[in-house]
């Protein structure tokens, strides 16, 4: 009866409709002007934001790697916690992911705005005072907003989880004779650590730099809620290709593409450091 | 003169309201091969995991060497386990996983290399170093954790039913493997099992426990030959459990016949349990023998024969080399050697007769193992 | 030997706190009876009743749960036909779809997004050079374009959601007992009636969980509504739409109601999961596994 595989035949070629060929027009588009030719020009004319795509690795960069400082730590204290508690705590990092992303970011809107509560905070307690009367300033807030760490700040609390849960859920797996193995072969915690639950921990490790990094550096909403248009990164230069002002799909394909290579390469590399098993990674 | 090197002293382990161990006290001399055995739940895992400092007990000492060490942790202590499912590094190579104690001791790389290339040797596994320990066979991981183990030349290992995921033909190689690793290193085994089998080939000592406590001590004969109550001359090998009386020293009467035995120290007329093994009865004319009965059912086991044979309504089982056709009226000499009495005891009564004679066979199925492994994790 | 550190408690302490302070601050303010955001002025619930009577916001509720639903339902039953073609297949063809499927999973919400709007818009307009062509050819008025809207909508959902299900599915078919399939056959099922009385209760589980997953990613989605829907609104466009423009409190009276519903949700599914791993404990599973086969087969 192996005549079953069939099943899956309506759903190959859907994905193929509706995944393969939108992704081979983006190649088209990329690699064709607006009057129908062949062209290289949407790339060269890349160039000039050249600054946006640096500035959009380097802010994933920082994200990614603030999410894996906290990150990781959290799992591991996490995952000796009775489980009753790791159910509590798993549960309330899962919940704001399920709330509305954008939202969530708006949410940091009123914190972190000139106007906003840290600020009000500040300006209450007299900080500003004090620090103009050090200093002969004349400052009344602290830019927190529209600013680049901002953006950071708005990527790692949103991607948070995200580093959390494949870690967590690698930790957790990691068979509890190991541990005894080596502590009955004389590793103390640290050692216990070091060279049995670090390296075991590795795959999801790169799960979570992934899951991170790529949201990270294809975002286009916190940038613009919390950055202003001072950083702008590659998610608001495609949209403003798309649907914005300039509209020009042929360069928003063009830097897609581009985006889509990074990804991938960046993909590539983690898969090189893993051992290339599954990534099957679902909350 | 062999030296106590590890005593548990009053014992006990609680969880909850639940008694796993229930005041143990029992002392383990050097160079000794010494077996914990008993069915599943017994507490014989709980005991090992004592010993390796996995475990604190709710009461009672842990003392190495005189000392006490209930609060000195695992890696503290100088003993090496080996786990039941070997627990091996998945991430590390053969050579790394036993080299994994001798790097956390700090030993120098050429010492390293020299004792763990000649510990590859002795257990057969040179060549191995470089294979990855998720390739290797059943068998072979095992090397692998007892090379592992022994490397770091511990006066004390602790074996926690290491056999039991092997087929039959190499489970009978390791045994004899493991006597001779531990004859050859002078180093006191200390082995978890609840193959009776096993026990009485490998052991030096025996502690047959039940219930968390202990049932009884000895040797594989004195466990064998002389066990203490109706438990252990159940839990080994096949025994035919009677209620009898001991009229007086030397003299019993079971089935209202006296028969002459060689155990003395009972009350005049006391009840007590008589075990003979059935292979130590004879066969013969019905006239001729002390008691008769009828054959209920033969079975051809390749060594002997089981013959199951109804006296009066109690079932015993026989094992002989002759054949004997159901139905057949047969009579039985029992010599004085070879009954042997023990004191009534909360399992008098417990073991019934050979009426059902299949289950009496079902030792060790996969489900039990199953189980088994289940509650020794709970346990820790 | 599980000591809970302070170090780690503290850890987790100020995560909760990272987590959790702006989503207080927004719960807080959707009371504030002033616009303001920052400012506190005094309790009411206006917001929440204006919330309501703004029709903008509950049309693209209305849309963002018609199409989370619908994109949901399809997506489990397609996914899961699908994933018991791919679980039947060799390995290098299983492998080869594995990897198509992942394709929507990994890439940038952005790409898939800005792709499919690609795919819609040129479809539309060789649709409306073709519709033009045959209008001259027959005289008569044919118009086989379409705009963007709610079937493109859906159509990128069901696109996004099926491999989460197919990913929730597989592992447990994978974990399936073949010779459940087999004694149920035995026993006088047909192919079609093992499938439904046996395969299906046994993956239950992972359909359920791709039904959940499936209706969340739908819920939660922006980026591929912002690039798919054209003129309709789903609530995440409209909520974006809100904070581009100086807002009243109102999104976050919004907000409030969406966290609330959330965590009953995942407190439901929760204690659920609780529940369901003590009855694993207790009852044995192959037996009442074979126990279940034998009566989905008398009947």
């Amino acid at each position: 009866m192996r005549r079953r595989y069939l099943a899956a035949v309506p759903h190959v070629i859907w994905m193929a409709v509706f995944v393969v060929v939108p992704l081979i027009l983006v190649v088209i588009y990329a690699f064709t002007s607006a009057t129908g030719g062949f062209t290289l020009e949407n790339f060269k004319n890349m160039g000039s934001y050249m600054n946006v795509f640096v500035r959009s690795l380097w802010l994933a960069f920082l994200a990614t790697i603030i999410c894996l400082l906290i990150g990781y730590p959290l799992s591991y204290v996490l995952s000796k916690e009775g489980p009753g508690m790791q159910r509590v705590f798993i549960m309330l990092i899962m919940l704001p992911m399920w709330i509305n992303f954008l939202l969530r970011t708006y949410a940091w809107m009123s914190i972190l705005e000139n106007t906003g509560l840290i600020n009000r905070l500040l300006s209450s307690l007299g900080i500003f005072n004090l620090i103009n009367r050090i200093f002969g300033t004349n400052i009344t807030y602290i830019p927190l907003i529209n600013t680049q760490g901002a953006v950071v700040l708005g990527m790692v609390y949103n991607y948070l989880p995200f580093m959390v849960l494949p870690i967590y859920s690698v930790i957790v797996k990691i068979d509890p004779s190991l541990i005894e193995a080596a502590q009955d072969l004389g590793a103390g915690s640290f050692t216990v650590f070091r060279r049995v639950i670090l390296p075991l921990s590795l795959p999801g490790v790169l799960s979570g730099i992934t899951m991170v990094f790529v949201p990270a550096v294809s975002t286009f909403i916190i940038s613009k809620l919390l950055g202003g248009g001072t950083s702008i990164l590659l998610g608001d230069l495609i949209e403003m290709q798309f649907l914005g002002n300039a509209y020009n799909p042929h360069l928003g394909s063009a830097i897609s593409l581009i985006m889509m290579i990074i990804i991938m390469i960046c993909m590539y590399v983690m898969n090189k450091f893993g051992e290339g098993e599954e990534q099957a990674v679902i909350m | 003169m062999s030296k106590e090197i590890i005593r548990l002293k009053d014992c006990t382990v609680a969880f909850d309201d639940e008694v796993i161990l229930d005041n143990i006290n029992l002392y383990f001399n050097d160079k000794e091969f010494l077996t914990l055995l008993g069915p599943s739940g017994c507490g014989k895992t709980t005991t090992l995991r004592l010993i390796g400092g996995f475990l604190k007990p709710t009461s009672g000492d842990v003392l190495f060497n005189g000392v006490r060490v209930n609060d000195v942790p695992p890696h503290k202590r100088k003993v090496n386990t080996i786990f039941q499912k070997y627990a091996l590094f998945p991430h590390l190579d053969v050579f790394e996983n036993v080299a994994f104690g001798l790097r956390i001791a700090k030993l120098s790389e050429s010492e390293i290399r020299t004792r763990v290339m000649e510990m590859l040797e002795i257990v057969s596994l040179k060549g191995f170093q470089h294979r990855k320990v998720t390739s290797l066979s059943g068998g072979q991981q095992q090397r692998v954790a007892i090379a592992r183990a022994l490397v770091n030349r511990p006066k004390v290992l602790l074996l926690d039913e290491p056999l039991g995921a092997l087929d039959l033909r190499l489970r009978k190689d390791m045994q004899i493997e493991l006597k001779r690793i531990q004859q050859a290193m002078d180093i006191t085994f200390i082995y978890v099992t609840h193959d009776q089998e096993e026990a009485l080939a490998m052991s030096d000592t025996i502690v047959v426990m039940d219930k968390g406590k202990i049932q009884q001590i000895g040797t594989p004969e004195q466990v064998y030959n002389e066990p203490k109550n109706a438990f252990v001359a159940d839990f080994i090998g096949e025994s035919n459990i009677l209620d009898g009386i001991m009229i007086e020293d030397y003299v019993v009467e079971i089935f209202g016949r006296k028969f002459r035995c060689i155990d003395k120290g009972f009350a005049p007329r006391e009840p007590v349990d008589v075990v003979i093994r059935p292979e130590d009865i004879e066969i013969v004319e019905p006239q001729k023998g002390r008691l008769s009965g009828t054959v209920t059912s033969v079975t051809f086991k390749g060594v002997h024969y089981d013959v199951i044979v109804d006296f009066k309504g109690f079932k015993w089982l026989i094992q002989t080399t002759k054949f004997h056709y159901v139905g057949e009226e047969i009579g039985i000499n029992i010599g004085p050697e070879q009954i042997h009495i023990m004191k009534k005891s909360e399992y008098s009564g417990k073991f019934g007769d050979y009426s059902s004679y299949s289950e009496e066979y079902e030792k060790i199925t996969s489900e039990d193992w199953e189980d088994e492994t289940e509650d020794e994790e709970d346990e820790a | 030997m599980k000591k809970p550190s302070i170090f780690g408690r503290l850890l987790m302490a100020l995560v909760f706190i990272f987590l959790y302070a702006p989503i207080a601050v927004l719960i807080v303010f959707s009371f504030n009876s002033s616009k303001s955001r920052t400012v506190w002025t005094g309790f009411t619930f206006d917001w929440y009743v204006k919330l309501f009577q703004d029709t903008t916001i509950m049309n693209s509720l209305y849309v963002t749960l018609l199409v989370s639903v619908l994109a949901a339902v399809i997506a489990t039953v397609a996914g899961t036909i699908a994933a018991v073609g791919i679980y039947n297949m060799k390995r290098s063809q299983r492998n080869a779809i594995l990897a198509l499927n992942n394709i929507p999973v990994i890439n940038a919400d952005i790409i898939t997004g800005v792709s499919m709007s690609l795919l819609f818009v040129s479809a539309a307009s060789v649709l409306t050079k073709l519709s033009l062509a045959l209008s001259q050819l027959f005289g008569a008025k044919i118009n086989l374009s379409f705009d963007l809207g709610f079937g493109t909508l859906l159509i990128a959902h069901i696109t996004f959601n099926v491999p989460y299900v197919i990913l929730s599915v597989l592992p447990k078919l994978r974990q399936l007992d073949n010779n459940l399939f087999e004694a149920a056959q035995d026993l006088g099922a047909t192919w079609l009636q093992a499938f439904f009385k046996v395969i299906i209760p046994q993956i239950r589980p992972g359909i359920v969980n791709g039904l959940i997953i499936a209706f969340t990613m739908s819920i939660d989605d922006f980026v591929i509504s912002y690039f798919t829907a054209g003129r309709v609104q789903t609530l995440s466009m409209t909520i974006y739409s809100m904070t581009k423009k100086r807002i009243t409190p109102e999104i976050n009276a919004l907000s409030t109601l969406l966290f609330i519903v959330v965590l009953l949700m995942l407190i439901i599914i929760n204690v659920r999961q609780a529940s369901q791993e003590k009855k694993l404990k207790k009852n044995s599973s192959r037996s009442n596994e074979l126990n279940e086969i034998i009566e989905y087969t008398k009947i």
